[in-house]
């Protein structure tokens, strides 16, 4: 990244040494990860680029939005509707929570047994390394697990902006009446904030948008299908995780560009790991930017990751929103019916997430699944538990993991891992 | 054809040479603070014509010699089989890790759990105790078996445990009970590793651990069963890892 951004940074408030410490992590951390992969698709140069320029470029383009008076608003949840957000021109992006910051600090204001994804989220905004987080006009935090929702009352009194949407943790009439409320209530708060009404045919373009974006996902985790896999896991990954701040019409372009080409990759017979590789699924808790650690033991190991059931993945992306309807209310019922269908483990009881991991599995052929927990984790390792107990019943092979973004694990895990490749093949 | 297979663990490595189905050398040696030279000067003067290497230390092995390597789960339950072949359930407490393997008809991992990264229940954690308790190693469970009555251990955690024995002890409790109880509390943490593999018969306990008779008893006393200890306990990885004969996991 060039020097012309230390005004940009230093503008939005971030402490430069901090950040400067981040960024040489980040890089180092992404040279020895992706850039030492082989067969990568020339697709991913693309990614690479956004990635060498998540705190510059992209952040440049986000500030010239908003002299243009456009907003930009944060999230920690795939429950937030982009398609609201979208509707006003404002751009919603994913704050990440994928690395240890200021963990010290962060230990002033919260317990010890916090999930690395909170403490995360705030350790950037103490250690003021995101600018993200500093561009946002509006951050949304949503009524979610309760460690979210009570470190939140926390956050409160760090950051001018938040907005808290509340949650239903059942899928009853009554849970969805919730969410439909509560997203009224958030059309409002954006349409407020934006001086922007959402009429009908901006609700429309909205969801044209986020769907073309996810169609893109669906038709690049479609084509992981094949064997040998045309793209790494760790590869799928970071598009995925880049979706979340990326400009969504030039990301949905730059991976539909990216598909051509595993395309032809796969009428070759071409792929990053040879044909009959192990194939792993991966499934549990989000994998924010730069959280790759377990992909990339498992694809230094042996195998190759073929699907992520998460919410940086295909529980966060899966599904459409319908747009065939003509009416702002009607397509609000749409959005709705959409968001719904999330399976997250703050649900209960939540049969549904465990039927997609069986038929993820299956669809992607998975020779086994690796359930992925963070430490403190309550729902997701919660869940671990009857997941496990499930897939061994149909036969699946099953690791549970839990761990947090230290390395300090990293040889175990590598044993667990090789071990259950081996178990597997 | 002569193999080897050597498992470099975090305390110990062992070595083991094996020609036509027979083990005709093992050697063992502390894994030290350079764990390479040591398992270098081990392998020194052994002729062979396949290696293999597992332990915790098999890659940084790998890296320097470029041999194949294979994980502890798989180099135990091959050992292990070729130790007792009909045996089921495998238990290794070694010096900073332990693992509960279950493995199905055909000898073959189905199911593995390990520690996590702390040393709780594991023959580190006996040997910090029986340092503060004055016994040696080799005693420890000796003493413990002369307990009358078993005191409770509520810390898993090796720092807790260890203030919690020291208070024990200036209450004027006896040591061979405070011994007991710390043996309880490392066999309540294997119960549980192996009730989540599910514990079939036979079942096999390697490691270190293995040669305490406290633990193998109390062991035996809550499975209610029989278990297998072989000769030595310490060299099952590596005797797996000498019969994969350079091949890897
Ligand atoms: S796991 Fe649940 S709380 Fe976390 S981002 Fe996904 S939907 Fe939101
Ligand atoms: S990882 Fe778990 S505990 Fe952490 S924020 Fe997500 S749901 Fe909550």
């Amino acid at each position: 990244m060039s020097e012309d951004y230390r005004g940009m940074w230093e503008n939005l408030g971030l402490d430069l040494v901090a950040h400067d410490a981040l960024l040489e992590v980040l890089g180092t951390g992404y040279g020895d990860i992706y850039l030492a992969q082989n067969d990568r698709p020339e697709g991913m140069g693309y990614f690479d680029f956004v990635m060498s320029e998540v705190h510059g470029l992209r952040i440049k383009e986000l500030m010239d939005e908003k002299a243009a008076g456009r907003k930009v608003i944060g999230s920690f949840c795939v429950f937030v509707p982009e398609e609201i957000v979208r509707a006003t021109d404002a751009t919603l992006v994913g704050l990440c929570t994928g690395a240890d910051f200021a963990t010290d600090e962060v230990e002033t204001l919260l317990p010890r047994n916090t999930c690395a994804l909170i403490k995360s989220a705030f350790g950037f905004k103490l250690g003021k390394a995101c600018p993200y987080l500093e561009s946002a006009d509006m951050i949304v935090g949503e009524n979610t697990c309760d460690g979210k929702k009570k470190s939140y009352e926390i956050f409160n009194e760090l950051v001018p902006n938040l907005y808290v949407m509340d949650l239903p943790q059942v899928k009853s009439v009554e849970g969805r009446a919730l969410l439909k409320a509560e997203y009224l209530r958030f059309k409002e708060a954006v349409e407020q904030l934006t001086g922007v009404t959402i009429d009908a045919e901006r609700l429309k373009s909205g969801i044209e948008i986020v769907n073309n974006k996810r169609k893109a996902i669906h038709r690049l985790t479609g084509l992981r299908k094949a064997d040998p896999v045309p793209i790494s896991g760790l590869d799928a990954l970071l598009a995925n995780q880049i979706s979340f701040y990326d400009d969504p019409v030039r990301f949905t372009e730059s991976v539909n560009k990216m598909c051509d080409e595993l395309e032809q990759r796969i009428e070759k017979k071409e792929g990053v790991f040879s044909e009959k590789t192990p194939r792993i699924l991966i499934s549990g808790c989000p994998m924010a930017v730069p959280n790759w650690k377990l992909p990339w033991i498992i694809e230094t190991s042996g195998a190759v990751i073929v699907g992520e059931e998460s919410c940086v993945g295909e529980r966060g992306a899966r599904n459409l929103t319908d747009d065939s309807r003509d009416t702002v209310e009607e397509l609000m019922e749409a959005i709705v019916d959409r968001y719904f269908q999330v399976d997250c483990a703050i649900f209960t009881p939540n049969p549904d997430r465990l039927e997609h991991i069986v038929e993820m599995a299956r669809h992607y052929k998975a020779d086994g699944v690796i359930h992925y927990g963070l430490q403190f984790c309550q729902p997701y390792l919660m869940e671990a538990m009857p997941v496990e107990k499930a897939l061994e019943e149909k036969n699946i092979p099953t690791l549970r993991i839990d761990t947090d973004y230290s390395m300090e694990d990293v040889g175990q895990l590598k044993t667990r891992v090789e071990a259950f490749i081996e178990l597997i093949k | 054809m002569r193999n080897v297979g050597i498992d470099i663990g975090s305390r110990t490595i062992e070595l083991i040479v094996v020609e036509g189905g027979e083990v005709i050398e093992s050697k063992q040696a502390d894994s030290g603070f350079d764990p390479m030279t040591q398992a270098g000067a081990l392998l020194e003067g052994v002729g062979y014509d396949h290696i293999t290497a597992t332990g915790y230390g098999r890659h940084l092995f790998e890296l320097a010699l470029d041999v194949p390597t294979v994980t502890e789960i798989k180099a135990y339950a091959v050992g292990a089989n070729a130790l007792f072949p009909d045996v089921q359930t495998i238990l290794d407490i070694g010096g900073q890790d332990s693992k509960a393997i279950s493995l199905n008809g055909s000898g073959k991992v189905a199911k593995f759990e390990m520690n996590d990264r702390c040393a709780a229940g594991t023959g580190k954690f006996l040997e910090i105790m029986a340092h503060t308790l004055g016994y040696s190693l080799d005693q420890f469970g000796v003493g413990a078996l002369e307990a009358k009555n078993g005191m409770q251990i509520s810390s898993m955690c090796t720092v807790f445990a260890e203030s919690e024995v020291t208070s024990l002890v200036a209450r004027g409790e006896d040591r061979r009970d405070i011994a007991l109880g710390l043996h309880r509390s490392v066999v309540q943490r294997a119960l549980s590793m192996l009730k989540r593999v599910t514990v079939k018969e036979p079942i096999l306990f390697a490691g270190g651990v293995a040669r305490n008779p406290c633990i193998r008893l109390l062991l035996e006393e809550t499975l209610g069963a029989n278990i297998l200890v072989p000769e030595n306990p310490q060299m099952v990885g590596a005797l797996g890892a000498a019969i994969l004969g350079g091949k890897s996991g």
